[in-house]
């Protein structure tokens, strides 16, 4: 079905050759055959649905983030053991059981990435933006971090030094931004509103 | 294995596709495919590194021609024939053969208890860490035809431990069958002109979570 002959050679092609090529018919295929043997409750796959769409994103992290920028020990806890930091505001448990900060100074900016698949902290960003998956980011942030944060419209001073976290493991890492100048005086809640997504992952000021 | 999922330092991929109004899936069947993902992790027949593994043994063409969550979905598909939950004929038909109607392993009341658990892959070792923070290591140059979490482009390379995460399971066996064989692992910092050469910025880096395995005295 529209299969070229060489995927042939590949372990689990066969399944692939009996799917629907179009995806939205073969995630129905799929569906529909769970449902009915009864390996999945339908009421289960629509929560999961609406915690991925409404319970979980990186309004979560921001909080975390002007938290850490307002309360010295909090950022202090979140630097030494980020895992029990983000869990005492209720931010823990899939894709980010193990979680590590990392802190952007005039020095140092940092980023992430998953070269080899997507890891990225869902607890405290949610499920990752369509550029943090794709070929592009994935093949040259490592390669060339200064060239890709152009292209968010970054332009980090000559002398300032890119570390990029590669995520190949289980941990996950935060990006805690710098403050955003101007916003000094700005309560906890004021400041979370201005922390944006890419910002955690280092793509963004 | 040295496929097409292992892309760091590729050149050819163009622009960074950016989308700043961008919903969290494009459509329903994203938001299906993430569901069913998930709530089939409650039958326990696979684990996170053999779900990624399957991803990897698409052919390269196949893996670039399909969207992420299509690689989702169909990497669903393969799993399930594998671990005999569904059968190919019900895949080609798209509907259940006869049998009895089993009982989900997954509720809709138990899904937050799920999410806010996850599965930590840190596990107790009694085996001391071989290697301290400040080590200078060097990656081991082998080229595994399973899976593994040491990407090409850091292989055979020296750099600094700055991390360690203590001890996880080790996915080069988990994928395949061979249980949790915890290992230590560490945050490793390579210097940019070490990966990439004299044209890489001097004062960049690039840090990877690697296993003691991986890993040999510089």
């Amino acid at each position: 079905m529209n299969k070229p002959d060489h995927d042939h050679h590949h372990h689990g092609s066969a399944t692939h050759s009996l799917l629907p090529s179009d995806p939205a018919l073969r995630v129905k295929a799929i569906e529909t055959i769970l449902l009915e043997k009864g390996l999945v409750d339908p009421d289960a796959l629509d929560a999961l649905i609406d915690t991925f769409q409404n319970k979980v994103g990186p309004r979560n992290g921001a909080q975390a983030v002007a938290k850490a920028w307002t309360d010295p020990e909090f950022k202090a806890w979140l630097l030494d053991d980020a895992s029990a930091a983000l869990s005492s505001l209720g931010f823990t448990g899939m894709q980010g059981e193990h979680m590590v900060a990392v802190e952007n100074t005039e020095a140092v900016h940092n980023m992430v990435v998953c070269t080899l698949c997507s890891c990225y902290p869902w607890p405290v960003l949610g499920l990752p933006p369509q550029w943090y998956k794709s070929e592009a980011y994935r093949s040259r942030v490592v390669i060339e971090p200064r060239a890709v944060l152009e292209e968010f419209g970054v332009s980090l001073p000559e002398g300032t030094e890119i570390r990029v976290w590669d995520s190949t493991a289980e941990i996950r890492y935060l990006v805690i931004p710098m403050q955003l100048e101007g916003t000094e005086g700005l309560n906890e809640a004021e400041l979370a509103e201005r922390v944006s997504r890419d910002s955690m992952v280092g793509a963004a000021l | 294995m040295n496929s097409i999922h292992d892309m760091g330092g590729m050149h050819g991929f163009g622009a960074i596709p950016i989308d700043e109004n961008e919903p969290v899936f494009h459509d329903e069947w994203e938001g299906k495919t993430v569901a069913m993902r998930i709530a089939m992790n409650a039958w326990r027949k696979w684990n996170i590194d053999m779900a990624r593994h399957t991803v990897e043994r698409f052919s390269p063409g196949e893996y670039l021609g399909m969207s992420y969550y299509e690689r989702w979905i169909t990497s669903l598909a393969d799993m399930l024939v594998e671990a005999d939950l569904v059968s190919l004929a019900e895949i080609a038909n798209g509907r259940a053969g006869p049998g009895e109607k089993q009982t989900p392993p997954l509720t809709a009341d138990a899904v937050p208890v799920m999410i806010k658990n996850g599965r930590p892959s840190a596990r107790e070792l009694d085996i001391s860490a071989r290697f301290q923070v400040g080590a200078a290591v060097r990656t081991n140059t082998d080229n595994p035809t399973g899976h593994t979490r040491l990407p090409r482009y850091a292989r055979g390379r020296t750099g600094e431990i700055v991390i360690c995460h203590g001890a996880h399971v080790f996915p080069d066996a988990s994928a395949h069958g061979g249980g949790d064989a915890p290992q230590h692992l560490y945050a490793v910092r390579f210097s940019a002109r070490e990966l990439w050469g004299n044209s890489a910025e001097p004062k960049n880096s690039v840090i990877l979570d690697l296993w003691e395995s991986y890993l040999n005295n510089a």
